[in-house]
């Protein structure tokens, strides 16, 4: 195949998902696209997400049009330089509807959840193997608070192009068990290093979203060793602030109507809110143990609206690679903790983007993970 | 996610309850025993395979096998419940309460309202119910409705493996008589169950599949069926939301009426007969309550008034089809004045 053309095919959001649907196309055949550029719409029974351009080039053909469901991992476009043929393109066409979608390579080793034993918590994690690169060093991605290891679908497949991936779910969130200890964020930082022993995992790049990256800073800052870069997602730890109405309202809420308008906060469009995150969330806080973890966790980090821990000294003292990235319309922990960070650390402000960028933006947060990545080095 | 059939959920529901408290324990035909196996014992789980194993592990005092009078053994669960107990009584077939609907109708379903709220009935009978199976008129019937008009009972229809478990522990751990109800043609179903225990509450519906055109509201296994539907439909560019209330009393009537807002066009599948159904009752309400919101009349799917048929080519033509159920969408979809 030629080297000038891309396939694009339907990603794979989390190990549940067999199949996509593209819900619509933000592209025309002809259009010139670029890099990163909004490319098409892909629903699944679980989420909705818009694809970027992973080439630069022109959208020569749209093998599945609107309202079309194929297999994870089929061709559903095709990118290319104006020049290539049109025979060549059909050619390219006919080659992967010719295929098994296994051998088109996205289909072969998806992700694969198992729970991990490590005493006193239960920890299931989901592993999403490496296109290339089995042996790097793995990105771990640890969830914020209420969250769980799905918010990071959309970021997982494009990570998993050249080291494995690995979400978790944090104690009292997910498929996890409830006991959380105290809660605090030492704790929690506590039982990631233990996974990591777990998973003999010797070095790690971390990944952390709100409570998650607190939680990554700190397991960080006590074993500095093992971390070959932190990404820090809208990080808790770095100021006192914090939208106690939303701790409160998410505790609280145990209908839909409720907990839409609490998770609303998390976006700069309220209205991204579906009924499947909505539902995703009830079901987790329906569990037994699960409301008493939850607010262990915001008793023992967030007492009367307020952080209780400060992480500043502690990001200081790293000397490893840091990203911190976050959203300027951020709600939930204020932007401005982004402010007065050391120089080293390298700060991305995403402009119209609330406290949940890798949902809100995932291609720009996967660049700006995969430039820390780099940074880091393994 | 663990797969599991809708047999093993509500098995590990009632299990983990079982674990939970002591005053809980299953009664029934067959739940500890088995007919004609020689007094071996578990050897069927109940006529369904639902109860197989708890003989073992909570021993014969927490699992009983009752003679078959339902009057009495459902009768003996009333008083079990107002003395403080938790029973979960399992009726081999929901056609079958008729026997007993003293003891549910004016026992049950008024302790808590003729003693003034000081005397509650925390006790769930589980029976099965639905035609496709060829158990003929007398085993086929799906009674929901029935208990639906009684004020006093909590009614669940589960569509789904995950429901049935999160309905069943949410029943236990309620106060008041529940009428469960399973279709015997879902056992087998096979969908995504965590391990540990969880509660899906009473009256708040799901909402499967989300869709501008339709509302499509429908119960137990008519769930599946309206959801093809949905997929064929939408190949054809007609977008289907489908609503299953989970529970029909209390009923969700609200998320019906939130959907309607968008879709402005409601299509009720109910295996149940049509007159005094759950088809019937919400096209009353929604014709009450939201009249303003509907731009074509509101077509109901069910069986025709008549027995459930033992002749298979005439069963499979009696039960509500995706066929009769995308051709009432498109009855809607495509009406004007």
């Amino acid at each position: 195949m030629s080297a000038r053309i891309t396939a694009i095919r339907m990603p794979r959001y989390g190990m549940t998902m067999t199949e996509g649907a593209v819900s619509g196309w933000l592209a025309e055949p002809g259009d010139a696209v670029a890099v990163g550029q909004d490319l098409l719409e892909v629903e699944t029974t679980k989420i909705t997400n818009v694809e970027t351009a992973a080439a630069a080039g022109t959208l020569r053909r749209r093998v599945v049009e609107r309202g079309g469901v194929v297999p994870v991992g089929a061709l559903v476009g095709v990118i290319a330089d104006p020049e290539v043929p049109e025979a060549e393109i059909d050619a390219f066409v006919a080659a992967h509807a010719a295929a098994p979608v296994a051998e088109n390579g996205e289909a072969a080793g998806g992700p694969v959840e198992s729970l991990v034993d490590l005493g006193a918590a239960t920890i299931a994690i989901r592993r999403t193997p490496a296109a290339s690169g089995a042996d790097a060093a793995p990105v771990v991605l640890v969830h914020g608070f209420g969250g769980d290891g799905d918010n990071w679908l959309l970021v997982e497949p494009a990570l998993a192009d050249d080291r494995p991936v690995i979400t978790l779910d944090l104690p009292g969130h997910g498929r996890s068990g409830t006991v959380c200890g105290d809660g605090s964020i030492a704790t929690l930082a506590q039982v990631l290093l233990n996974l990591l022993v777990a998973l003999g995992i010797p070095k790690v790049h971390l990944a952390g979203h709100s409570l998650g990256g607190a939680i990554a800073l700190a397991a960080a800052a006590t074993a500095p060793e093992r971390v070959l870069s932190l990404s820090l997602v809208a990080p808790a730890g770095l100021g006192p602030g914090i939208d106690d109405g939303y701790i409160a309202g998410f505790l609280a809420a145990d209908r839909r109507k409720e907990l839409k308008d609490v998770l609303g906060r998390l976006f700069a469009d309220p209205d991204a809110v579906e009924r499947r995150m909505i539902d995703g969330v009830l079901r987790m806080k329906r569990q037994d143990g699960v409301p008493e973890a939850l607010s262990a966790i915001a008793a023992a980090n967030f007492p009367g609206g307020r952080q209780a821990i400060d992480l500043r000294p502690a990001l200081a003292a790293l000397a490893l690679p840091v990203a911190v990235i976050w959203g300027d319309q951020d709600g939930i922990v204020d932007p401005a903790n982004a402010d007065g960070l050391p120089e080293a650390v390298a700060v991305s402000r995403l402009a119209g983007v609330g406290h949940m960028p890798q949902l809100e933006r995932p291609a720009e947060v996967v660049r700006l993970v995969k430039a820390a990545i780099a940074a880091g080095g393994g | 996610m663990p797969r599991k059939s809708f047999r093993q959920a509500l098995n590990e529901g009632l299990r983990l309850e079982m674990r939970r408290d002591p005053r809980i324990f299953v009664m029934g035909e067959d739940v500890a025993g088995g007919k004609g196996a020689s007094g071996e014992q578990d050897a069927w789980g109940g006529a369904f395979g639902v109860t197989k194993g708890l003989l073992a592990e909570f021993g014969p005092e927490r699992v009983r096998d009752t003679p078959i009078t339902e009057s009495a053994f459902v009768g003996a669960a009333a008083g079990a419940a107002m003395a403080g107990m938790r029973p979960v009584v399992e009726i081999m077939f929901v056609d079958f309460m008729g026997v007993c609907f003293d003891q549910i109708f004016n026992q049950a379903a008024k302790f808590r309202y003729m003693f003034g709220g000081k005397a509650v009935t925390p006790m769930v009978l589980r029976a099965t119910f639905g035609a496709g199976t060829g158990s003929a008129s007398q085993h086929s019937q799906a009674l929901y409705p029935l208990f639906t008009h009684i004020p006093g009972l909590k009614v669940v229809v589960p569509s789904t493996p995950y429901d049935a478990k999160g309905l069943l522990i949410e029943a236990i751990r309620d106060d008041d008589p529940v009428i469960f109800l399973e279709h015997k043609a879902m056992y087998d179903d096979v969908g995504d169950v965590p391990d540990g225990a969880y509660v899906v509450p009473f009256g708040e519906a799901a909402v499967l599949r989300d869709g501008g055109d339709v509302t499509i509201v429908a119960f137990g296994r008519m769930v599946g069926r309206a959801m093809e539907a949905a997929a064929r439909l939408a190949r054809d560019g007609i977008e289907a939301t489908v609503v299953d209330p989970r529970t029909t009393s209390p009923l969700d009537i609200d998320t019906i009426i939130e959907t309607l807002e968008e879709t402005g066009r409601l299509v009720i599948v109910d295996e149940a007969y049509p007159r005094c159904g759950m088809a019937a009752d919400i096209a009353g309400i929604i014709a009450e309550e939201a009249f303003g919101l509907l731009k074509a009349p509101i077509r109901k799917v069910t069986p025709p008034h008549a027995p459930v048929p033992y002749a298979p080519e005439l069963e499979a033509a009696y039960i509500p089809s995706v066929e009769r159920i995308e051709a009432a969408v498109r009855g809607v979809v495509g009406w004007s004045r």
